[in-house]
């Protein structure tokens, strides 16, 4: 700590690098001398130190979330949980209903999630958020219709950070007697989770976004009341029937002690992160035509979600090569659309396609953050230098008004 | 995604960036692409007594291949007649700056652009010439 190590990595959204102390607890269950048996083997010594291990996990995993162990079951990561989630609530409860709610800003996890549900003839209700990415909870409770089954709404957005309310929302689902499904993928160790107080019914968990391995996550299930799901995936009847195959002792054991720490670590790491964030965003924000996404109140720590006009965001990251960070712009991706996450918070073409995303972690340093801040505002300034609508933007043309030849 | 050399040479280096007066009788303005695409190339040429294209100038709001694919193409046109230039196509382009093909939209953004500044000089000498 205390140093710059190049290339900077501030991408901790996309996943992080598993802590040290939870790399050391996965590498005791591998090996012949290590805790490698099969969970599921009853009847020997290997088999229930294995089962012990996940046990503990189990604890440590529902401690963060305020949930029994007996509420968690293991799942390949947040994707395949949200897949268990939804379509999993969605067919148990068809005979009651086929409407589902959600939000444009949600992940792909959940969004194509829904999209297959709308070819098996289920309907999906997807709001808009406000400016700011928050959902207007009356706009939720307006979409409620007599058959509607489900509401799926993330907590914390991956792309800008925000925070929904989710125990007012899990109070108007509760009290409409329908389900509540939370992707909480970017959450653990970044803000507090607790499922009673929150009223959620479904949450979807992973570990690889807080310094824990790739390949696993969680679904909580509620108990009481007594959610079911039909299961997604079939055989030996793991986890209760709701998701077949070994559990992979090794990975669980990883989550199990990265949100273990979380619990334990977070105040002061969020503190920390916090004071490294608002350097970047004082930093930056004084340059000319720069813009926050999403709200700044309502957001985890380690965000910062900048909007560039006139600069595109792929030509930017590659001016700051030695710095790690995404971009909401197209070229990133395979599709030629900007950001459908800024898209919804009604950013226009030009910002959502000139944004970045800043997220830090764990192991970010102050100097970091400086090195950042002055390669930023020299590669926004090149970029400027060549950029036609910068011109024209200083020539005072709204560029709303001029006639693009789209191709 | 990993760039060219060459790519990388042009962004970073980038040849002849500027402005050309868009009024004077001997200068061409082309216009292409659009915010919301994502890219948005200007290029500029003037031409001399001879109908030569001495001076090009450009400037791009878009991708790394943008910005070098209207960077080569200002060079590429300077010390050509109108149709000479007309006559660049975009597989120039990205044989030169190996262009993967995700990226060879910009290779024909580039060559629009040489169109539309071409067909802007012309406008303009046709104008001059039914003047006078
Ligand atoms: C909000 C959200 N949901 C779901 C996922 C998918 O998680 P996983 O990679 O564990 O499948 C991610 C991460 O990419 C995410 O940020």
């Amino acid at each position: 700590m205390g140093n710059l190590n190049i290339p900077v990595y501030l991408d901790y959204s996309a996943t992080t690098p598993v802590d040290e102390r939870v790399a050391k607890a996965m590498m005791d269950c591998l090996t012949v001398q290590g805790n490698f048996g099969n969970p599921a083997s009853r009847s020997h010594v290997f088999g229930w130190k294995a089962e012990d291990a996940v046990t503990e996990a189990r604890a440590n995993v529902a401690k963060l979330i305020g949930a029994n162990p007996k509420e968690i079951v293991w799942t390949s990561g947040a994707t395949e949980a949200d897949n268990l989630a939804i379509k999993g609530a969605a067919h148990f409860n068809a005979s009651k209903g086929k409407h589902i709610i959600t939000v444009k800003t949600e992940h792909k996890a959940v969004l194509d999630t829904c999209r297959q549900l709308e070819r098996e003839g289920f309907e999906v209700t997807y709001l808009d958020p406000e400016d700011n990415g928050l959902l207007d909870i009356t706009k939720l409770a307006d979409a409620i219709r007599e058959d509607t089954t489900l509401v799926s709404v993330m907590h914390v957005n991956n792309e800008i950070g925000v925070i929904q309310d989710i125990a007012a929302i899990g109070a108007l689902t509760r009290s409409k007697k329908i389900l509540f499904h939370v992707d909480a993928a970017q959450s653990p160790g970044k803000v507090a989770i607790d499922v009673e107080a929150m009223n959620v019914d479904l949450m979807s968990l992973c570990a690889h976004k807080a310094y824990g391995p790739k390949g696993i996550g969680a679904l909580y299930v509620r108990r009481k009341p007594r959610v079911r799901i039909e299961a997604q995936i079939h055989g030996g009847g793991h986890e209760r029937g709701m998701r077949s195959g070994t559990l992979a002792t090794h990975q669980i054991v990883g989550m199990g002690e990265c949100f273990r720490l979380a619990h334990e670590e977070m105040e002061e790491e969020n503190k920390r992160i916090e004071k490294m964030r608002d350097r970047l965003w004082d930093g930056l924000k004084d340059m000319e035509e720069v813009y926050l996404n999403g709200d700044l109140e309502q957001r985890i720590p380690g965000n910062m979600n900048i909007s560039f006009n006139f600069v595109e965001g792929e030509s930017l990251m590659m001016s700051l090569k030695d710095i790690a960070v995404s971009s909401g712009s197209a070229c990133t991706s395979d599709s030629l659309e900007p950001s459908y996450v800024l898209r919804a918070l009604g950013r226009n073409d030009e910002l959502a396609h000139s944004s970045l995303r800043f997220t830090l972690g764990r192991f970010s340093t102050m100097e970091e953050v400086d090195f950042t801040v002055k390669e930023v505002r020299k590669a926004v300034e090149h970029l400027r230098n060549l950029s036609p609508l910068w011109d024209m933007h200083k020539d005072g043309i709204d560029l709303d008004t001029v006639q693009w030849a789209a191709h | 995604m990993a760039y060219s050399d060459k790519v990388i040479d042009h962004y970073e280096n980038p040849r002849n960036v500027g402005k050309l007066d868009a009024d004077n009788a001997n200068v061409g303005t082309g216009m292409v692409g659009a915010p919301a695409c994502g890219d948005v190339m200007r290029l500029q040429i003037q031409v001399d007594a001879n109908g030569v294209i001495e001076d090009a100038k450009f400037k791009t709001y878009g991708c790394g291949s943008a910005i070098a694919s209207s960077s080569l193409v200002t060079e590429m046109v300077k010390g050509k007649t109108l149709d000479e230039a007309a006559a660049i196509k975009n597989m120039e382009i990205v044989e030169e700056l190996a262009l993967p093909p995700v990226k060879i939209h910009c290779s024909v953004l580039a060559e629009d652009a040489i169109a539309a500044a071409i067909a802007d000089i012309r406008q303009k000498q046709g104008k001059a010439e039914s003047a006078a």
